[in-house]
């Protein structure tokens, strides 16, 4: 053998460290590799095909073996063959895929949620518990996960390749999407939408806890209030109780039991109350009055992060009837564990 | 001739031989015959003399973009300037070379000759169309000189429009301007296939070339005004602040998506499509048959350009759009693949009771209709929903796209322009080396874009200039690959250059095909034919051919 040792040791080191599939570490993961599979042996097929066609009739009509060629029309049967049986492939194709699609873009009904901010270039997680991460996920096996993601600036994009999911960060508004990690370990978590000078450095790592594990994880990194614990502090601060004080006489809707319900609006129109409806309605009042009310609410745009719009949000969902006691609560004891969560002004 | 020659090559008797003492390189001497002239030829040397330069600066970017990525450390330039080279990359690649490539520079040479004209409508507007790619060009370098833009070539706003303090507005000027060149050349490619066929040319005697043009003039007339309009919003909203796009200011961020892809989705059809044409005039002369179901394959060219102004939201499947929507693109997007399917097939049924010889022109549309079977399935995974989710903007998609613009587009160019280089210059390439050349180039090709496949399914993604180690095997076989490429690509230049003194005399029909511009003399008059021709057969009729030849010697001008 010519080839040194050490170079073969590093040869062999380079390899090993080298992958050419990804880990299947979701419950995703494998149904996206099967249409992985299908896909790449319909391809290997169709060129092979082409090649195979192009080789053989290159040898046998090849000038020196057939001097004058035979002219031909062509033939509808043959033309009818290869646009129907690619057709029926790709239909195939987009099927399965379609069917792929609403899998990881509708999260169960049981899926814990955890909110994702992107900013040039970091990747803040937001646990219901109130953890916080940067450039950090950390989350339990066997229980589907939702994120609820925006953007404070640029479209960024949230990939996990070895589950197999990745979407959009957009400014404005929240994207979903969900997975359920099967395999203990840690997982790259990148940055996929160009998002300006050090896109290739809002890269994290997801790591994937058996169940116990994670809740010892929640216990230690909890910073002692949950994100709607925070949002109640918020909504007291910002005075928004003064006029959604719950009060039937008072000038704002009272909140209870307002999220996941139909609302009627002032044009007439109806809408469903999610996380989007109500972050639009903290910034864009003026669009959303609910039937019944004056426009009197002034717009929050610019004066609360999309943080602080999390907890305001959360805040929203725990409310249910006769919140007056509750928002009230804002003690020099909670001041004090926590920050303000208002964040500096929404860019 | 004897039968077992391999070659269908027929030159004159090179100790006789002579280049035509009048033809539309020695009509008029000097610098300014050439910028003012209005004589297709003249200017379709122009473009090619331009592109070629914009395809080498673009191509050194890419050199240092594969040079950065040989270590998964920063190492070789800064993140800002990393963001430059591939910004300018996309940009000069995309909007100053692939899609003038082959309508501005072969079609427009060709376009007027193969349906019997003696020049396009609008000569003018053809001299203007080029002066407006030059200006486009030199704003592109002043932006490059003044120290680049980093947005991408897809301008993404908000980071386009409030987050980057780069040269963007000089940018998509340039960007704005240059798209004025493609819908003028656009215009007058339709203008002149509606109205100037010579008698006889009837729409289904034109060669497969045309309809090519044809779908892509359409195209680009249609699709490029709205890529103007997304620069104009982008440029009013960074300059004075409009909230189009922002969401601060009650924009839609994904509005900009929307008008981008719109034109930049058709686009992809505009390079490809003149790209095909070539193809279909390639492989018919060395095969020496007709065009295997002729109106297939140019209807499948109008269905491409058809549909393909309808599935420009696949590029934004996991950006948030409806699912129900992204159901409908999807499904349209594989009805768009199948007119290609088609194509494939025809080309290499073509071939069948052909009577075949492997010159270099064939050699590339060999290499095209690999590299393209494998774009075009490649993107069948990118329509198929579920699967973009893994494989949207990731090395799949750089991969993806370069094997249809690159393996696809700039192959069927190469061939083109060796196919067509005696008509241009009246002499003959080296045939042995530019073999060479052809096979460099697919291995190179290959080396590069194979491996960025298997990148994009671990999940790299694109624009990265920093990556985990565990992928550098493979960007190390990517680099190499680029490496071969660069040899590919530089060997075209030195040969064809050395040919314009030293190649053989071609004559006017060295390949023995059965095009109008091929029964003229090589290089062309100015005014193409001296007697307007008259269309008295069908396209790539080789048995036309043969009787004209023995039976009649004519020789124009």
């Amino acid at each position: 053998m010519g080839i040194s040792p050490v170079l073969w040791q590093f040869l062999m080191k380079w390899l090993n460290a080298s992958a050419l599939f990804p880990r299947e570490a979701s419950t995703i993961a494998p149904q996206m590799d099967a249409l992985y599979f299908f896909l790449l042996g319909m391809t290997v097929v169709g060129v092979v095909l082409v090649v195979v066609i192009v080789a053989v009739f290159s040898m046998r009509y090849r000038k020196s073996v057939h001097p004058v060629a035979t002219q031909i029309e062509g033939s509808t049967l043959l033309e009818a063959t290869w646009t129907i049986i690619p057709l029926g492939l790709f239909l195939v194709c987009f099927v399965w895929g379609a069917l792929l699609y609403f899998r990881i873009y509708n999260p169960p009904v049981n899926s814990m949620n955890i909110y994702i901010v992107g900013k040039q270039w970091m990747w803040k997680a937001e646990h219901p518990g109130g953890q916080h991460e940067i450039n950090m996920l950390h989350v339990p096996m066997g229980q589907p996960i939702q994120l609820t993601m925006i953007s404070q600036d640029v479209f960024h994009s949230y990939s996990i390749p070895d589950f197999r999911i990745k979407r959009e960060v957009i400014p404005g508004r929240y994207s979903t999407v969900w997975f359920e990690a099967t395999t203990p370990g840690t997982y790259h978590i990148f940055c996929t939408q160009y998002c300006g000078t050090n896109h290739s450095q809002m890269i994290g790592e997801v790591t994937v806890l058996s169940p116990e594990d994670y809740k010892k994880w929640t216990e230690e990194s909890t910073s002692g209030m949950s994100l709607a614990q925070n949002g109640e502090r918020l909504f007291a601060s910002m005075g928004c109780n003064a006029c959604h004080s719950g009060n039937a006489a008072a000038r704002g809707p009272s909140l209870a039991g307002v999220f996941g319900s139909q609302l009627q609006l002032a044009n007439g129109s109806r809408v469903q109350v999610n996380e989007a409806y109500l972050r639009d309605a903290i910034l864009n009042p003026s669009q959303h009055i609910t039937a019944g009310y004056s426009p009197i609410m002034p717009t929050y745009q610019g004066q609360i992060s999309e943080d602080g719009l999390i907890d305001i949000v959360e805040y929203l969902k725990t409310l249910n009837t006769n919140y007056r006691v509750q928002q009230t609560l804002t003690t020099s004891e909670s001041d004090q564990a926590a920050p303000p969560a208002t964040g500096g002004a929404n860019q | 001739m004897s039968a077992t020659s391999t070659t269908i090559l027929n030159l004159p008797d090179q100790s006789t031989a002579t280049i035509p003492k009048k033809n539309y390189i020695t009509a008029e001497h000097g610098l300014l015959s050439w910028l003012l002239t209005g004589d297709h030829k003249r200017i379709a040397m122009l473009y090619l003399i331009s592109i070629t330069v914009f395809f080498f600066i673009g191509g050194a970017f890419a050199g240092l973009i594969r040079l950065e990525l040989l270590t998964p450390q920063p190492d070789l330039v800064a993140s800002d300037t990393y963001n430059k080279l591939f910004t300018m990359h996309g940009v000069i690649m995309v909007f100053l070379f692939l899609v003038p490539s082959v309508p501005a520079t072969i079609g427009n040479f060709l376009i007027p000759i193969m349906v019997g004209a003696r020049d396009l409508a609008f000569p003018k507007i053809n001299l203007l169309s080029w002066y407006l790619y030059v200006v486009g060009g030199i704003l592109v370098l002043s932006a490059l000189v003044l120290g680049g833009v980093d947005t991408g070539w897809t301008f993404t706003t908000p980071l386009s429009t409030h987050y980057l303090n780069t040269h963007v507005l000089t940018t998509a000027t340039a960007i704005f301007v240059a798209g004025f060149s493609s819908i003028f050349t656009g215009l007058n490619f339709i203008v002149t296939i509606h109205r100037m066929r010579c008698p006889g040319m009837t729409w289904f005697r034109m060669p497969l070339f045309v309809w090519a043009h044809y779908a892509a003039s359409i195209l680009m007339v249609l699709g490029t005004p709205v890529l103007a309009i997304s620069l104009v919003l982008v440029a009013l909203e960074r300059v004075f602040g409009i909230g189009v796009f922002d969401p601060a200011k009650g924009g839609d961020p994904l509005l900009f998506q929307h008008l981008f892809w719109f034109y930049s989705h058709p686009a992809v059809y505009i390079m490809i499509l003149p790209g095909m044409g070539v193809i279909s005039e390639v492989v018919s002369t060395f095969s020496r048959k007709r065009v295997f179901g002729y109106t297939a394959v140019a209807f499948s060219s109008v269905a491409i350009a058809l549909f393909g102004f309808f599935v420009w939201a696949h590029h934004m499947f996991i950006m948030g759009i409806s699912n129900y929507s992204a159901l409908v693109f999807s499904l349209l997007t594989m009805l768009v693949a199948v007119p290609s399917a088609i194509k494939i097939f025809n080309w290499s049924f073509t071939l069948q009771k052909g009577s075949i010889t492997f010159e270099t022109p064939m050699l590339y549309a060999f290499g095209f209709m690999g590299l393209f079977t494998i774009g075009g399935l490649t993107g069948v995974f990118l329509g198929s929903l579920g699967m973009d989710i893994q494989l949207t903007e990731t090395y799949f998609i750089v991969a993806h796209f370069h094997f249809v613009m690159v393996g696809g587009m700039l192959m069927a160019f190469l061939s083109g322009v060796h196919f067509w280089w005696p008509k241009m210059t009246g002499r003959m390439y080296p045939e042995s080396l530019s073999k060479l050349a052809a096979v460099v180039t697919f291995i190179g090709f290959n080396l590069t874009f194979m491996p960025q496949f298997i990148l994009g399914y671990l999940g790299m993604p694109r624009r990265y200039h920093a990556y985990p180690p565990e992928f550098q095997v493979l960007n190390v076989l990517s680099t190499a690959g680029a490496t071969v490429l660069g040899v590919g690509y530089m060997l075209p230049i030195l040969y064809l250059a050395w040919s314009l003194k030293y190649g053989e005399i071609a004559g006017d029909n060295p390949w023995q095909a059965t095009g109008l511009e091929w029964q003229i003399q090589s290089p062309p008059l100015t005014e193409n034919f001296t007697e307007i021709p008259i269309m008295d057969h069908e396209a790539y009729d080789y048995e036309w051919l043969e009787h004209k030849t023995q039976h009649e010697v004519t020789h124009v001008g």
